[in-house]
């Protein structure tokens, strides 16, 4: 069998699976599932790009993800009446001030000589930068908060259309692999790893506490849409008819419309960003790519500047992996810090990439889709398999009770086996590089 | 000014909870660098052997206290605690056995057998909310304070209590007593020595004749120990819940490179270096400032450099600035 059958036939058995869940379950799980399955995919695409095309190991994904979101909120969202002027342009003046802060240190330890006087004056810029920092920060925060906490309470954001946040998403997460990038790229990998636990731990710190920003785990709802509302197409007449001409009553036409808006949106996304992948993976880049992950010495002998290119690829990557999480976000209009796990935003697109096919971005494609879908069906699986398991069971036993309440951990136990067993018996994955 | 109290305070609220945080963190940045020193991965899966190691004293603890078992005084998992190391020794051997041992012989590449640590991390933390559920378990029991507040202040007639619990008298003892021996071990017993020679020198070991595999059999061994001990002692001091070994791992890393990476001393250091860090960044000074200044210089705010819920971020800015002034760490480690 040659490999472009194999591989069409993969991608019908995804599409056979998903028509499955639409007769069996419901078409509107059905959409979901491809929704976010496009979404996982650019995810994994992202993360192919890092791992398959240079060999670097991120660990943080769920932090660049929770970027795009925090993007959707700061793009999309209405301002807060009244915020900019009580603390705004406080919270930006101390922003920059740390940048300076920053920048001030940088300059010092770049211009004078190592020694005890460059400590010296290091330390009292950081100190002083520090508590003028946190002098200009809290009292504007305060005044922030004050407004309306019970609904805003935060600065709110631009008012812009959504759509916009997608490529902020991006530059979001491009910047936060900047500094991750600078300061462990170059070292050994696994030190990559652990920055990336670490930042992505810490993005999640500050949705969740800040709440001037993202009003933290009260959670930003109502984050504007790029397709119209279900309430508005129900009670537009047009709609309504045109909906009954298929055989399908409004309300439910209405949230399936609204569904295949966000995949033709999605999968515009989707094809432009594996365009240029693929275009990516041909060119004389990607190939340069390879030879530095295949052999960094040998492509360091030939004049290739290896760190340099580690810090390109780990900066694309991470800002397709924050264009998906504010896509996310704005399809569940909804920005909930207290939502991201690293087992569902890391770990999650971790296998997804592994089990598709490192390399090749088709196999990150299809493993997004093929994942993201044991991923929602695992769960009804195991509380089956754990229904058949203590069928036999006393229906009082305590053991059948705490079986049948352990079905949901399954989840992890499933996609941890499933990473083990595709790296150990099949590590090129589905869709092998070629 | 009043120093004794300012003192107590200070003793009270930073540097007995720092010294006990410290001990816990290093006994689990002595697993990570031994890990990494013998088989030269960064194990992903610490954080959740310790929570498999805690979950199996809790089991025991309960098993024997519903025999009516109990230590007095000390807590019943300390009791349980060599049953679960057993328990936990068995897990790593099978683990390596199944998992790892492969990509040894392969002599895959470190970043690969990350992964994988990776995804045994996730089977741990399934199986230990399988097991136990994802909620807290408290199973510290027997007395609850070595000094209590109360008792402090009517002794000494002061007005700050000094209390010190059990556990972190228990926490503080245990990691003592561990890491000497763990020190008596590596420096004089011939396995010892063994496993240091195949970490400095992997090829020159085997051409003297050591055993690849006795050395990274015994080397999982320790780091059960290692891992259970430090996991009960976590738990017994704060709270048994699995969610949180998974974040302990920040830390834990974070103490492993400062100290450098491979190098036990160094891992030691670095555990008090980042428990210290964090306690002092995140506590609010006022308590202790109120005793120190005039009153009319009082402090108005709490004095809290940072809030405690972004004690992850302080371990991270510290290993930034290690990674990009000193990769090796404190102490030389073996990496860069």
């Amino acid at each position: 069998m040659n490999a472009t059958l194999k591989n069409t036939a993969l991608f019908g058995i995804i599409a056979l699976l998903i028509l499955y869940v639409g007769f069996e379950q419901s078409w509107n799980s059905a959409l979901l599932i491809i929704a976010m399955g496009l979404i996982s995919s650019i995810m994994a695409l992202g993360v192919n790009l890092q791992w398959g095309f240079a060999g670097l190991f991120n660990v943080g994904i769920m932090g660049f993800v929770a970027l795009g979101g925090l993007a959707a909120v700061l793009v999309g969202m209405p301002p807060t009446e009244g915020a900019f002027a009580a603390g705004g342009f406080g919270v930006i003046g101390a922003l920059v001030l740390g940048a300076l802060t920053i920048f001030a240190t940088i300059l010092v330890m770049r211009r004078m000589a190592a020694g005890w006087r460059r400590s010296l004056v290091v330390i009292v810029i950081l100190v002083a930068g520090f508590f003028l920092f946190r002098a200009l920060l809290d009292p504007s925060v305060e005044r922030i908060e004050a407004i309306n906490p019970a609904e805003t309470g935060y600065l709110g954001g631009l008012g812009l259309p959504v759509l916009l946040a997608w490529p902020v998403g991006g530059l979001f997460a491009a910047g936060a692999a900047w500094i991750i990038g600078k300061t462990a790229l170059g070292l050994r990998s696994d030190y990559l790893a652990i920055a990336t636990l670490g930042i992505a731990e810490i993005i999640i710190a500050v949705l969740k506490n800040e709440d001037w920003l993202t009003r933290g785990v009260k959670n930003v709802i109502g984050v504007p849409r790029p397709v119209p509302y279900e309430i508005d197409l129900q009670n537009s007449p047009a709609f309504v008819e045109r909906a009954a001409g298929f055989g399908f009553n409004a309300v439910e036409a209405s949230t399936l419309w609204v569904k295949v808006l966000y995949i033709a949106l999605f999968a515009i996304v989707l094809v432009v960003l594996m365009w240029m992948s693929q275009r990516a993976l041909h060119s004389p880049w990607g190939r340069m790519l390879r030879a530095i992950r295949d052999n960094e010495v040998a492509a360091e002998a030939m004049g290739k500047d290896v760190t340099a290119r580690h810090l390109q690829v780990f900066i694309l990557g991470s800002a397709i992996c924050g264009i998906a999480g504010a896509m996310m976000t704005t399809m569940d209009s909804q920005l909930t810090p207290g939502t991201y796990q690293p087992l569902r935003f890391t770990f999650l697109i971790w296998v997804m990439v592994i089990v598709g096919g490192s390399g090749n971005n088709f196999g990150a494609v299809l493993g997004g889709f093929l994942i993201w879908f044991l991923w929602v069906q695992v769960e009804p699986m195991g509380f089956w398999l754990m229904n058949l398991i203590t069928s036999g069971m006393d229906l009082h036993s305590p053991l059948r009770a705490h079986l049948l309440e352990s079905a949901s951990h399954m989840r992890l136990l499933t996609m941890g086996l499933v990473l083990l067993l595709v790296l150990r018996f099949s590590p090129r994955g589905l869709i092998p590089e070629k | 000014m009043d120093l004794l109290n300012a003192l107590i305070a200070f003793l009270n609220y930073v540097f007995v909870p720092g010294v006990a945080y410290g001990s816990q963190l290093a006994l689990g940045a002595l697993g990570v660098t031994l890990v990494y020193g013998i088989l030269r991965f960064s194990n992903f899966a610490h954080g959740d052997t310790m929570a498999m190691g805690a979950m199996s004293a809790v089991l025991l603890t309960w098993l024997f206290q519903s025999w009516g078992i109990s230590l007095g005084p000390l807590p019943t998992a300390l009791l349980a605690l060599p049953f679960a190391i057993g328990l936990t020794i068995l897990l790593l051997l099978g683990t390596d056995r199944v998992v790892y041992r492969f990509y040894r012989e392969k002599k895959a590449k470190p970043v690969i057998l990350v992964i994988v640590s990776l995804g045994v991390t996730f089977i741990y933390n399934g199986i230990t909310r399988f097991i136990i559920g994802a909620d807290d378990q408290n199973f510290l029991d027997g007395e609850r304070f070595i000094i209590s507040a109360r008792e402090f202040k009517s002794a000494t007639g002061l007005d700050e209590g000094l209390s010190f619990k059990t556990t972190q008298g228990i926490t503080i003892v245990t990691a003592i007593i561990v890491v000497a021996l763990l020190f008596w071990f590596l420096n004089r017993t011939r396995a010892g020595k063994s496993m240091r020679a195949y970490s400095d020198n992997e090829d020159l070991a085997l051409l003297s004749g050591i055993n690849p595999e006795r050395v990274v059999m015994i080397t999982w061994m320790i780091v059960a120990g290692l891992a259970t001990i430090a996991g009960v002692l976590y738990g017994l001091d704060k709270t048994f819940k699995p969610f949180t070994y998974f974040q302990l791992l920040l830390p834990i890393f974070a103490s492993a490179i400062v100290g450098g990476l491979g190098n036990p001393l160094g891992a030691i250091a670095g555990g008090f270096v980042i428990a210290f860090s964090e306690v002092t960044i995140t506590y609010a000074w006022k308590k202790i400032l109120v005793y120190l200044m005039p009153e009319s210089l009082e402090p108005s705010g709490l004095v809290q450099l940072l809030s405690t819920d972004y004690k992850f971020a302080v371990s991270f800015v510290i290993l930034l600035i290690v990674l990009l002034f000193k990769p090796t760490g404190l102490f030389k480690g073996q990496s860069v």
